[in-house]
C-alpha cells in the first residue's frame, strides 16, 4: 500500500495551491484526481478572473479570502511564470436605477477592504472603453480585477509542488475513505489504496460525495453552469476592461473581457442543474448571453466567435464557503461552497489549509529547500525575430510551427509533453501550449498533435484520448 | 537571420502557388521562389486521393496527386526553387519582404522584387457556426478527417453523420463507406446542395448514403466520445422546429460547412479586403490593393474546381513577373466590378483599365439556384457579354468572359431570367 502523510483529493486550483503551500514543509503529500490531467472540472472552464472580493458577503470566509489572494498575484506570477494582467473592470450604470444602486455597491466594497473602488462618469467609462453603450451614465471601476490563464495558473501550482516533492496521482478516483477509531486511515483509490493520517476534500463539484464517504454529508453540491462564448482575436468590437453589468437580485450578469491571449470573453449563464457531468451548451443559454451582452457593448460580434464552451460551479446548499474540521474525525478536513470565486481564492486557501492543519496539531516543519519559482514553455510566437532566430538555433523545433492560428512550434509542444506531470492527452497539450486554441480550433494541428503525442508517448494513436478515458480520438487503421 | 533575395516570391506550395510560379517563371522572371510550410509541394490536394482534378484543364480525370504533380514537374523543369517546412510569419507588404522560420535556417527572411499570396483557405468549425451540446472527441471537419484517413492512415470513426453538403463532405462520406465506416446521413441546412451535383451521384446516391436538405444538427450529444446527435427540419428562416427534433446515433460528426480563405497575413499585411468573399479585393492581374502584391487561389476567393485555380493563378504569377521586371503599366482608372440580380460576388472585384484590348474572365456565385438563365455583364446600359447556362447555383462557379476594352465607368454582373 501507497504511503503518505496528506492526500488532497481534487487537483483543481484548490487542490494544487494547498499542494503546493503544504510543499514548503516537510511532510508527504498526495494528490489524487480521477481525471487525466491536473486542472480539474471548475477550474478549466470559468471566467479566467482573479477578483478583489468587492461584491463577496462582507466577513464571509469566501470574502476574507478572496480579498487576501487578490494582492497575492503579484508575486506568485512571478515566481510560478503565470500570464496574468492587472486590466481592471468597469460596471457601468445605464439606467436611473442601476446608477441609482452604485453607491451601494461602493459602500459594499468598502465593507469588503476593497477601498481603491472608485466613481468614474460615462464620460469617463466612454473614453476608456469606446466600445460601451453610449447610453452609460457612469459607474465604478474596480482597478484590480485581472485576468489570467487559469490553465497554465494550476499546471503552474501542481508543477511547483511535484518539483518540492508533491506526488500526484491522476487518473484515480477516490472509491472509499477508511477510517479507525475516529481518525483518517486510509484512502482508496481505482488506483490502489493510500494510506494517509490526513484527507484534505478539495473535490469541488464532488466534494459531497466524497464527504458521505466519512458520513459528514452536511449539504449537497448544486452545479451551476455558466455557459461562454470566445471570439476570435480579430474581431472588430473589443473591450479593454473586464465590464460587468450591475447585479440584479436574480444575478450577477453577463460580462466580456479579453482573456490574456488577446481573445474576447462573452458569458456567463447561471443556470442550477442536477447534474455534474452536464457541459453541454445550448441554443437558449447563447442566445441569452447575445441578448444580455448587448445591452453593455451593442456592437458585440458574436459571429466571430471561435468556441462556445460551459463549465459547472460547484455551489452548495446551503449556501457558502466552508472550511470544516471535526472533533469526532480526526485529520480530515473538508472543503465545500467553493464557487466562481475559487480560482481566485485558490492561493490565499492554500495558506488557509495550512494553518488548519497547525491548528489540528499535524506535525510540520518548513522546510529549508523549497523551491519557490517554477519555469514555464518559452512561447515563440511572443518573442522578437531575433530571439525566434535563436530559439531556432538552440532547438531546431522551434522552427517547426504546428498550431498555425497561435503559431505554437513543435519544440513547445514536445515540452509540453514531457516536462513533469505533461500532457497526455490532445486537451492537455492544447491547456499547456495552446495548439488548437485558435481561430481553426485544431482543423489544421490536431491530426499533427495527435501523430506528435503518439510518437512521443510511445503508442499507437488509437490510444491517444481528447481528456479522459473513453474519449479516443481515431478508432483503428484503414484497410483494418 | 538567413537572407534570400528573388524576383517574385510565392507563398504557398499549393495548386495556387504551383501555377503562378510556373506562370511567372515562364514570363520571364529570373528567380522565383515558392515558400511551402509543409515538407512537401502540393497543398490540400496532397489527402485529395480521389478522382475528378483536370477535366477542364486536360480533359482526363486525375487524382489530387496526379494533378499537382505535373505542375511540381513543370515547375522543376523550369528551376522555380522551394523552400520547404517553412512557415511565413509576416509579409511586408511595402517593402515585398517575407518573413519565415524553417528547422534548418532559422528565421528567413526573403526580400523579392514582387509576391504571390497563395495561402489557400481553412475549413469552418463547428463553432463557427454555433451548434450548441457538448464536446466529446469524434468531432472533425472534413477536411482534418480526410487527412487523418488519407495521410495518417486512420480511422477517424465508425458510425458517421456529416453536417453540411460541400464537396469534401460527400467526398469523405463516400471514403469512410469504402474504408468500412456506416455512414447514416449528410444533413444540409440549406433545401439545396452546397457542393458539385457531380458529387451528389458519385459519393452519396451511389453509396445509398440518405441527404437530408433543410434540416440541421441542434445538439451533440457524448462526454467523452460522441454518442449521437439530435436533428431537426429548419423552417423558412433557417431556424430548427425542435418539436420535430430526433436523436441519431453515430460516435463521429464531421463538419463540412465552409471554406474561409485564410487572409491573416493578408489583412496584417495592411491590404484592402473583401468583406463578401473573406479574400483581398483583387483586380484582373490578380493584384491586391497593394502594388506588387498578388493573390490568387483559395486566399482570394474558394473555388470548387482546382482546374480554376490553376488558370488563375496563372494570371498572378504572370502579372507577377511584370511587375518584377518593371513592365506593369499602372492603370488610367479602376472600375469596381458590381454585383446585379442573384450574383453573390464577382472576381476579380475591379477592372484596372488600360484601353487595351483584353480578355478577362469574371468568376462569380449566385445567390440561389435557377434554371434557364442568361449570364449578363453590363458596362452602363450596354451589355458587352452574355452567357447561357441551362441552370446555376451557388456550388458551382459561374464565368464568363469580357473584353476589358468595352468597359466604360461601370461594370455589372447579373443573372437574367429567360
Amino acid at each position: 500500500m501507497l504511503k503518505t502523510d496528506v492526500v488532497v483529493i481534487g487537483a483543481g486550483a484548490v487542490g494544487c495551491a494547498i499542494a503546493r503551500e503544504l510543499s514548503k514543509y516537510d511532510i508527504r503529500v498526495t494528490v489524487v484526481d480521477k481525471n487525466e490531467d491536473v486542472g480539474g472540472d471548475a477550474s478549466k472552464s470559468n471566467s479566467a478572473i482573479i477578483h478583489t472580493g468587492y461584491d463577496a458577503t462582507p466577513d464571509s470566509l469566501e470574502s476574507q479570502l478572496v480579498v487576501a489572494a487578490n494582492p497575492m498575484y503579484d508575486e506568485i506570477v512571478k515566481d510560478l511564470d503565470v500570464p496574468f494582467k492587472r486590466i481592471g473592470a468597469i460596471l457601468p450604470a445605464f439606467t436611473q436605477e442601476q446608477f441609482d444602486k452604485l453607491p451601494e455597491i461602493k459602500a459594499k466594497a468598502f465593507k469588503n477592504r476593497v477601498y481603491d473602488v472608485e466613481y468614474k462618469s460615462g464620460a469617463e467609462l466612454l473614453e476608456i472603453e469606446p466600445n460601451l453603450n453610449p447610453e452609460v451614465k457612469g459607474g465604478l471601476y474596480i482597478p484590480r480585477e485581472s485576468i489570467i490563464d487559469p490553465f497554465i495558473l494550476v499546471q503552474a501550482l501542481a508543477e511547483n509542488a511535484n518539483a518540492n516533492g508533491v506526488e500526484f496521482l491522476l487518473n484515480a478516483k477516490v472509491t472509499d475513505i477508511k477510517t479507525e477509531n475516529s481518525k483518517i486511515k486510509s484512502v482508496v483509490t481505482t488506483k490502489g489504496e493510500i494510506e494517509t493520517t490526513y484527507v484534505i476534500n478539495s473535490a469541488g463539484l464532488y466534494c459531497d460525495e466524497i464527504a458521505e464517504m466519512v458520513g459528514k454529508a452536511e449539504y449537497k453540491v448544486v452545479a451551476r453552469k455558466g455557459q461562454f462564448y470566445i471570439l476570435d482575436k480579430k474581431t472588430n468590437c473589443q473591450v479593454n476592461y473586464i465590464v460587468l453589468p450591475i447585479p440584479t437580485k436574480i444575478t450577477k450578469g453577463k460580462l466580456m473581457c479579453p482573456t490574456i491571449h488577446g481573445n474576447m470573453l462573452v458569458g456567463p449563464t447561471a443556470e442550477d442543474q442536477e447534474s455534474k457531468v452536464d457541459k453541454s451548451t445550448s441554443a437558449e443559454g447563447l442566445a441569452s448571453i447575445e441578448k444580455d451582452v448587448r445591452n453593455l457593448i451593442p456592437n458585440v460580434n458574436l459571429r466571430d466567435t471561435i468556441t462556445q464552451y460551459s463549465g459547472l460551479r460547484p455551489n452548495r446548499n446551503p449556501e457558502g464557503l466552508h472550511v470544516d474540521t471535526y472533533e469526532d474525525l480526526q485529520g480530515y478536513i473538508n472543503l465545500s461552497g467553493v464557487r466562481s470565486t475559487g480560482l481566485t481564492l485558490s492561493v490565499a486557501m492554500g495558506k488557509y489549509v495550512a494553518q488548519v492543519m497547525l491548528n489540528i496539531g499535524a506535525k510540520m516543519v518548513l522546510k529549508d529547500n523549497f523551491i519557490k519559482t517554477r519555469k514555464g514553455i518559452v512561447k515563440f510566437s511572443e518573442q522578437s525575430r531575433e530571439e525566434q532566430d535563436k530559439l531556432i538555433q538552440e532547438n531546431p523545433l522551434y522552427g517547426n510551427v504546428i498550431c498555425r492560428c497561435e503559431t505554437i512550434t513543435e519544440a513547445e509542444i514536445l515540452q509540453a509533453i514531457h516536462r513533469p506531470l505533461g500532457a497526455k492527452s490532445v486537451d492537455g497539450v492544447k491547456r499547456r501550449v495552446r495548439a488548437g486554441m485558435g481561430r481553426c480550433q485544431a482543423g489544421f494541428c490536431g491530426p499533427k498533435v495527435l501523430e506528435i503525442l503518439a510518437r512521443e508517448l510511445g503508442v499507437a494513436p488509437t490510444q491517444i484520448n481528447k481528456h479522459n478515458d473513453g474519449s479516443y480520438m481515431v478508432t483503428g487503421k484503414t484497410r483494418e | 537571420m538567413y537572407k534570400m533575395k528573388f524576383d517574385v516570391a510565392v507563398v504557398g506550395g499549393g495548386p495556387a502557388g504551383l501555377a503562378a510560379a510556373i506562370a511567372a517563371k515562364k514570363e520571364g522572371a529570373e528567380k522565383v521562389l515558392i515558400i511551402e510550410r509543409d515538407n512537401a509541394l502540393g497543398g490540400i490536394l496532397q489527402q485529395c486521393i480521389h478522382p475528378g482534378f483536370g477535366l477542364t484543364r486536360f480533359n482526363e480525370e486525375l487524382s489530387g496527386p496526379e494533378y499537382y504533380s505535373r505542375f511540381i514537374d513543370e515547375a522543376k523543369a523550369l528551376g522555380v526553387e522551394t523552400l520547404l517546412n517553412a512557415m511565413v510569419l509576416e509579409v511586408n507588404a511595402e517593402a515585398k519582404e517575407v518573413y519565415c522560420v524553417n528547422s534548418e535556417y532559422g528565421m528567413v527572411l526573403v526580400q523579392a522584387k514582387s509576391v504571390v499570396l497563395a495561402m489557400g483557405c481553412r475549413e469552418r468549425t463547428r463553432a463557427n457556426i454555433v451548434v450548441p451540446g457538448t464536446r466529446p472527441a469524434g468531432l472533425y471537419t472534413a477536411g482534418s478527417a480526410q487527412r487523418l484517413v488519407n495521410r495518417q492512415n486512420v480511422m477517424v470513426g465508425k458510425k458517421v453523420v456529416i453536417l453540411g453538403s460541400g464537396d469534401i463532405g460527400m467526398i469523405m462520406a463516400r471514403r469512410m463507406t469504402l474504408e468500412g465506416a456506416k455512414v447514416v446521413m449528410v444533413v444540409e441546412l440549406m433545401d439545396y446542395l452546397a457542393g458539385l451535383t457531380r458529387n451528389r451521384v458519385q459519393c452519396l446516391d451511389d453509396f445509398g448514403i440518405p441527404l437530408k436538405l433543410a434540416h440541421t444538427i441542434t445538439r451533440i450529444v457524448g462526454n467523452e466520445r460522441v454518442e449521437g446527435v439530435y436533428i431537426a427540419p429548419v423552417d423558412g428562416n433557417k431556424k430548427p422546429i425542435t418539436d420535430k427534433e430526433e436523436f441519431v446515433e453515430c460516435d463521429t460528426v464531421l463538419f463540412s460547412v465552409g471554406l474561409i480563405p485564410e487572409n491573416e497575413l493578408t489583412k496584417n499585411a495592411g491590404i484592402e479586403m473583401n468583406r463578401i468573399t473573406n479574400g483581398p479585393s483583387v483586380n484582373q492581374y490578380m493584384e491586391t490593393s497593394k502594388a506588387g502584391v498578388f493573390a490568387c487561389g483559395n486566399v482570394v476567393h474558394v473555388n470548387d474546381l482546382v482546374d480554376n485555380v490553376s488558370s488563375e493563378s496563372e494570371q498572378a504569377g504572370r502579372f507577377a513577373a511584370k511587375y518584377a521586371k518593371g513592365e506593369l503599366s499602372t492603370a488610367e482608372k479602376t472600375v469596381v466590378c458590381q454585383t446585379g440580380r442573384n450574383v453573390r460576388y464577382v472576381c476579380p472585384h475591379k477592372i484596372a483599365a488600360t484601353g487595351e484590348s483584353e480578355k478577362v474572365a469574371l468568376y462569380f456565385r449566385v445567390l440561389s439556384p435557377e434554371e434557364n438563365v442568361k449570364l449578363v455583364v453590363k458596362s452602363g446600359d450596354e451589355v458587352i457579354a452574355t452567357k447561357k447556362e441551362l441552370r446555376v447555383n451557388p456550388g458551382e462557379m459561374c464565368c464568363v468572359k469580357v473584353d476589358v476594352a468595352k468597359v466604360d465607368d461601370t461594370l455589372t454582373v447579373e443573372v437574367v431570367k429567360e
